[in-house]
């Protein structure tokens, strides 16, 4: 059955998938990693504050972002934003956002609910002596959280905020429905210039698995290393 | 220096922890305060830092009320010293580190000189090989004769202790009491919660009995010691003395 199959499309097009698609996919994976961790953290923090409104909005707006389908969240906001934007700036017209801004938006708010119940856990995770030492010696509320609770708490959490990170790393994927070459979508693109749907399809596929299989396998080990230190 | 006046506690709208309790430490004394388990004692010591608030009476620690809401309680605690049953080593952090954090945080030192100040202490404490070392890499003992180091790096001007001895080994409880009689020696004012008798009889001025929340005995060591005026405090010192 593979005889009608045309490999070498793949070998011709990989500077562009690679060069363009794969590297607007880590660069968005990675940044919205990082502005989910921290805007996750944030809400985490609202979470478990003692004032009773900042932890039910953050749960709100954590139980409103879980209860949607992701596509539905990229949708939305890349035809919300511009919109949310002219509001923000007082423009007179919709302003112009280029399309891995949108994206990258919708990713770090998306994913600050997954990553903000993650930090929620670390954060719980500590035992309550840690954060009554350091106020004993007389650090305050955010002095404690930064440099006692939270550096603890990230790492007892990283095996786990990696993995997610990998999933998030998977969801990229679904810029595609904005047109946007990701890998996914530069694969796709050469997919229909060329007429080698099959090829390009498997070979996208066996990329997603080859490296988030790496990357899970690196996960795993640094697991394990964690739990010898402590 | 300490001054607890008619402090009562209550957790939820029934249980109450804390029963008018009123009794103070001088500058230079040494109070210990025992009982039974649950009796209060270290909710007592915890209220006199406010990491446990209460509802009624008052604290005066070096002419601050504590449970003001005016009072800037980070600045306040910082001038007082808290030594935990469970160490509460910071233990993402290098055992220097973990006295210098504060020191510089907290009071602004340099660098240079909260690492001066902490290696002096742990010199005293006799652990300065160590300072490079995580806590998780040092044994109870040691772990708790770094926390008493840690506190005394804020230079403070008096000293808590949270059942100190309560989490260790047997054979390394007397290093750890050695740190603390040396101190009791330089004349630290100091309000330990133990079941060491042997230590409060060697060092404390006063020794308070606590039973249910209330503040039963609060007596001269030699009167303590000697003749114990409650049924309670003789039942209890008869139990941990008879071995």
């Amino acid at each position: 059955m593979f005889d009608t199959l045309d490999f070498d499309v793949i070998r011709r097009s990989l500077p562009y998938l690679f060069l363009d698609g794969m590297s607007f996919t880590l660069m968005l994976t990675g940044l919205s990693a990082l502005g989910g961790l921290i805007f996750g953290t944030l809400i985490a923090l609202m979470r478990l504050s003692s004032y009773r409104l900042l932890g039910r909005i953050a749960g709100l707006y954590v139980d409103f972002m879980r209860s949607l389908p992701l596509v539905l969240v990229i949708f939305w906001f890349y035809f919300l934003v511009p919109y949310i934007g002219q509001w923000l700036t007082g423009a007179s017209r919709p302003i112009r956002v280029g399309a891995f801004t949108s994206s990258l938006v919708t990713f770090i708010m998306f994913e600050a609910a997954y990553f903000s119940e993650i930090m929620r856990a670390g954060i719980q995770s500590i035992s309550r002596g840690q954060p009554a030492a350091a106020s004993a010696l007389g650090l305050t509320y955010a002095q404690s959280m930064r440099y006692i609770v939270l550096p603890q708490a990230f790492r007892n959490m990283l095996p786990v905020l990696l993995t997610q990170t990998i999933v998030l790393f998977q969801d990229t994927s679904l810029v595609y429905v904005l047109s946007i070459p990701d890998f996914l979508g530069a694969a796709s693109k050469v997919a229909q210039r060329d007429g080698r749907l099959v090829e390009m399809y498997l070979f996208a596929a066996a990329v997603y698995f080859a490296i988030s299989c790496f990357a899970s396998w690196g996960v795993r080990r640094l697991q394990a290393r964690i739990a010898i230190v402590r | 220096m300490i001054d607890i006046s008619h402090v009562n506690k209550w957790y939820g709208p029934t249980f109450q922890v804390l029963k008018d309790c009123t009794t103070n430490v001088a500058k230079g004394e040494v109070v210990v305060v025992c009982g039974p388990s649950g009796s209060g004692k270290s909710t007592l010591i915890k209220c006199v830092n406010a990491l446990e608030p209460f509802q009624e009476g008052q604290i005066i620690l070096d002419g601050i009320k504590v449970n003001d809401p005016k009072t800037d309680l980070p600045k306040l605690r910082a001038r007082v010293g808290m030594v935990f049953q469970h160490f509460e080593l910071f233990p993402h952090l290098r055992i220097i580190e973990n006295l210098c954090l504060a020191q510089e945080k907290v009071l602004g030192r340099s660098h240079d000189e909260a690492m001066a100040k902490g290696d002096k202490l742990l010199d005293r404490v006799g652990l300065k090989a160590h300072a490079t070392k995580y806590p998780a890499e040092l044994s109870g003992g040691q772990q708790q004769r770094v926390a008493i180091a840690r506190a005394l790096a804020m230079d403070p001007i008096a000293m808590l202790f949270d059942e100190p001895t309560s989490a260790l080994d047997p054979e390394m409880i007397s290093e750890v009491l050695d740190v603390m009689v040396d101190l009791a020696h330089e004349g630290m004012t100091m309000m330990v919660v133990t079941h060491e008798m042997g230590f409060a009889s060697k060092v404390a001025n006063r020794v308070i009995f606590m039973d249910k929340g209330e503040i039963v005995e609060d007596a001269l060591k030699t009167d303590f010691f000697g003749s114990p005026r409650s049924e309670r405090a003789q039942k209890f010192l008869s139990k941990i003395l008879s071995h």
